[in-house]
């Protein structure tokens, strides 16, 4: 027992069954009350019987001032029923025998015949109805010190992050008659984070009383509850109006930094998807200067086998989802190879019926999957830990899914390059890059370095869509919607430069996103498609042209 | 010397396909229109609805005609050729409405039909110079041209999905009633209507032919075959490039024009960029570089089209598909090729 306990307890004498005796008789028997407490119970307090009938009597009274200072002696009390007394005080559960003087809780109040339970012992003390129970009535002001007080008392209670959340309700909820309460709460408090929410909580009472010198602890606070009173004292005539616009206007700029985080956020993960898209083709587009119209369709087949896959593990999607990513690499790529085998091989140098035959097989492959499996969306379900967002503060929260698919990205990005760069493939296809000429006479041999590198390309495409499935419905579309933007991030980059596509990938990504506010979505993506067809006369060679005599 | 041999040398009918072509034509919408005024119990009689079906065909040739040109001739691979048939279109759509309702403000202009008539040939023509002379100028060739016109339609259509554009958003232009007064419905338009289709695919057949059998046409076979040597002999290839382009985009703006009072419907599906490279799949599989084979691609796909879409609709995206990748390889000169080949043989047999 802390001497501030003592201090909590004296509101408590002034009322209730102990109002006839005199102050000092009050004080005494708290204090002996107290020491004997200290004695009998020092890790839970228990009051006896008597004290608790007295403790609930003082509600019986139908003057809600009374009722008001009785909820505060209980919640300054130390019967461990307390916090069970005002929830159900708090819900009109709480009453009394009509003939008697006991004190229900009623579990359920749904039916005409109530369960009831003794409120002091907790037994079960059978059923009661509307004759037999007079329930305790509450008003609104009772109703929002009542939350107050439950949100002070569980502060008491239960692990860290019980008291934060208890800590974060009181925001906004203190009052005069509980700010002392909250006071002693913060002295207890070991927690930093919970003693910072409560120092908000005692700032803001502060501040709405109108003291100037508790604006500092609020400055930078991003709490909408915080926020909303400030803007009212900022507009209002009080002394320190002036004083809390300027903190006010601190939390505003501090807010719309964290908001041009968000939109980074979502830019880079719009961006991350592009660039996970398009590197596959970045890739045969330079090492084979062939532009693959059914790269998209490729997404989509990526995307068809986690469907799959989860199809077949029904309740796994953790696995599924792990499973799908050697699963889609390898679907897509031995699709890959087959188309590159079949048609692309016979049509080598001549890139525009390339085009035209690869854009013949994307609406093939299109239609097999509309004919096998259906025209309609397939949705795929995310793991548990794709799910949900990561809530840094107020302002800026970062969905899981999109953070995955980042990630998902820079990942594979690296993968690629520590291929391109370490690898004897890595070093082939550079070469046949180059100068395939060269390449051949030197013994490589092209066709083959040809064939790995459109199984890479398509492989990434397949891992696309592995990630794509996660952020969006799986349909026989999927591919189409992302092609042209693609290619534009290709152009945009530089072909067959992997630094570039994700530099292009990233970029048109934010510069999307940054623009939406402002135009619309549809706009944005006019906008941005018509920088990028300018942007390329001016520079054809895109972002990082290949040096040398290779443009 | 006779008179079909001073016809022949002295026109541009010396070439056998020309003239068959034009016959074949010419005798193909006689046969039509008099075929349709047959009275409707006749065995052989063709209704409105086949008449303006076939009527479609001929704009859908006529775009054809507009994408061998720059691509057979001038080895361009317009991706967005959709988008000029589609602006053309909706100037036409325009004043259509402008017949029932008035327009916006800005708009209130189309209602006028010789402004409308312009605009359907000046508004294509306007972007394909804009667009042609950022993208000529700076040497944008091949498959990068391809995708950025591509990039144009698709932005085009996503522009026009708009409700804010005033061209009735997704929904586009539609319901119209009545063109320069006469009924849209009445029967003597619908044959009017073919009529002034067949009439332009003639004359842009004959005027494509005459421009390819010019200078002109030769300095773009020239720079289709070998740019570089072209630009080093002194012919300012980005003229060339730009001259044929514009003009391409106005006939494509013109074969809009007659689709849409014909279908009765312009939306923003027509800048889609499936439906530009379908043409371009038309004009592959009839031939490159004949003109001729352009339209016949044009009309046999589109036929085919028509019938599969309604007997097995799942087929035709395998059919379409499936002739993408036969033509590119194994008929890279599309039937008119695959004609002139077997024609050869049997001449060296012979």
């Amino acid at each position: 027992m802390t001497p501030t306990h003592a201090m909590n307890v004296r509101p408590e004498s002034m009322t209730g069954s102990q109002a006839g005796f005199g102050f000092r008789h009050c004080l005494m028997v708290v204090a002996v009350l107290l020491v004997w407490f200290a004695i009998v119970s020092p890790v839970q307090a228990e009051v006896t019987p008597q004290r608790a009938q007295a403790l609930l009597q003082a509600l019986d009274t139908d003057d809600f001032d009374a009722k008001a200072e009785a909820a505060q002696a209980i919640a300054a009390s130390d019967a461990a029923q307390k916090t069970r007394w005002l929830e159900a005080l708090l819900d009109g559960r709480l009453g009394r025998e009509r003939r008697g003087e006991r004190f229900y809780i009623i579990t359920d109040d749904s039916g005409r015949e109530w369960p009831i339970i003794d409120a002091i012992t907790f037994e079960d003390a059978g059923t009661g109805s509307r004759r037999s129970v007079d329930a305790f009535r509450i008003n609104n002001a009772l109703r929002t010190q009542l939350q107050g007080l439950i949100a002070s008392l569980s502060l008491d209670e239960g692990d860290e992050a019980t008291r934060l959340d208890a800590a974060k309700r009181l925001i906004g909820e203190v009052d005069a008659q509980s700010v002392d309460a909250v006071a002693a709460q913060l002295d207890d408090e070991e927690s930093s984070a919970v003693r910072a929410e409560i120092e908000t909580a005692l700032a803001l009472y502060r501040v709405e009383q109108g003291d100037a010198s508790a604006l500092s602890t609020l400055r930078g606070n991003l709490d909408t509850r915080v926020r909303n009173s400030l803007s009212t004292i900022a507009a209002s005539d009080a002394p320190i109006a002036a004083e809390a616009g300027e903190t006010l206007a601190g939390i505003e700029s501090k807010r719309a930094w964290y908001e041009r985080g968000q939109t980074l956020f979502f830019g880079l993960s719009a961006g991350s998807v592009l660039v996970l898209a398009a590197i596959g083709l970045a890739i045969t587009f330079g090492v084979m200067g062939v532009i693959n119209m059914a790269h998209g369709e490729l997404i989509m087949l990526g995307a068809y086998t986690t469907w799959m896959i989860q199809q077949l593990l029904p309740g796994q999607p953790g696995l599924a989802l792990l499973l799908a990513i050697p699963g889609g690499f390898l679907v897509a790529a031995a699709f890959g190879i087959l188309i590159e085998r079949s048609v692309i091989r016979f049509l080598k140098g001549r890139p525009l019926e390339t085009l035209l035959a690869t854009f013949g097989i994307s609406l093939i492959l299109q239609q097999l999957v509309r004919t096998v499996f259906s025209p309609l969306n397939r949705r795929v379900a995310s793991p548990d830990w794709l799910q949900g967002a990561w809530q840094i503060n107020e302002a800026l929260s970062l969905t899981l899914n999109r953070l995955g698919v980042l990630l998902f990205c820079l990942v594979v990005f690296a993968a690629l390059w520590a291929l391109m760069r370490y690898t004897r493939l890595g070093l082939e296809v550079r070469a046949v890059t180059q100068n395939r000429t060269m390449a051949r006479s030197m013994g490589v041999r092209a066709a083959r370095v040809d064939m790995l590198t459109f199984g890479l390309g398509a492989g990434v495409a397949g891992l696309a869509g592995v990630a794509l499935s996660q952020i969006t419905n799986v349909g026989p579309n999927l591919g189409q919607s992302y092609i042209v933007d693609s290619f534009l991030v290709v152009v945009f980059g530089g072909v067959g430069n992997l630094w570039g596509t994700l530099v292009a990938g990233m970029s048109l990504g934010v510069i999307n996103q940054v623009l939406q506010p402002w135009v619309g979505a549809v706009l944005a993506k006019v906008i941005v498609l018509i920088g990028v067809i300018l942007f390329i006369q001016k520079r054809p060679q895109g972002l990082f042209a290949p040096k040398g005599r290779t443009s | 010397m006779s008179l079909a041999t001073v016809f022949k040398r002295n026109s541009l009918l010396d070439e056998r396909s020309t003239w068959i072509t034009s016959v074949v034509l010419i005798v193909g919408m006689l046969a039509v229109v008099v075929l349709h005024a047959l009275p409707p119990d006749h065995a052989w009689h063709l209704n409105d609805s086949v008449v303006s079906l076939l009527g479609k065909y001929l704009t859908y040739m006529l775009l054809a005609l507009a994408v061998d040109l720059i691509w057979g001739y001038l080895g361009i691979l317009s991706l967005g050729h959709g988008a000029f048939f589609a602006l053309g279109g909706y100037a036409m759509g325009l004043y259509l409405t402008a017949q029932q309702a008035p327009l916006a403000p800005w708009q209130a202009v189309m209602a006028h039909f010789p402004v409308a008539a312009l605009a359907v040939v000046l508004a294509p023509g306007l972007l394909a110079l804009v667009f042609g002379w950022l993208a000529f100028r700076s040497r944008v060739t091949g498959v990068y041209f391809s995708i950025i016109t591509q990039a144009l339609t698709f932005a085009l259509m996503l522009a026009f999905n708009r409700n804010e554009m005033g061209m009735g958003g997704s929904t586009g232009l539609t319901r119209f009633d009545e063109l320069l007064g006469f009924s849209l419905s009445s029967e003597g338009m619908t044959v009017a209507l073919f009529v002034a289709s067949g009439v332009a695919v003639l004359l842009a057949f004959w005027g494509c032919k005459a421009i390819t059998r010019s200078r002109l046409g030769r300095v773009c076979m020239a720079t289709r075959d070998a740019e570089a040597r072209v630009r080093f002999i002194g012919y300012r290839v980005e003229h060339v490039k730009l001259a044929v382009f514009v003009l391409s985009a106005m006939i494509a703006g013109i074969a809009g024009a007659l689709y849409v009072p014909q279908v009765g419907i312009i939306n923003p599906s027509t800048f889609a960029p499936l439906f530009s490279i379908e043409v371009v799949v038309w004009v592959a599989l009839g031939g490159r570089a004949t003109l001729y084979g352009a339209l016949l691609g044009a009309l046999v796909v589109n036929y085919l089209k028509t019938v599969l879409t309604g007997v097995m609709p799942d087929a035709w995206l395998f059919l379409l598909g499936g002739l993408f990748v036969v033509v590119t390889m194994f008929l890279p000169q599309g039937v008119a090729g695959l004609m002139a080949h077997l024609r050869r043989r049997r001449e060296v047999t012979a």
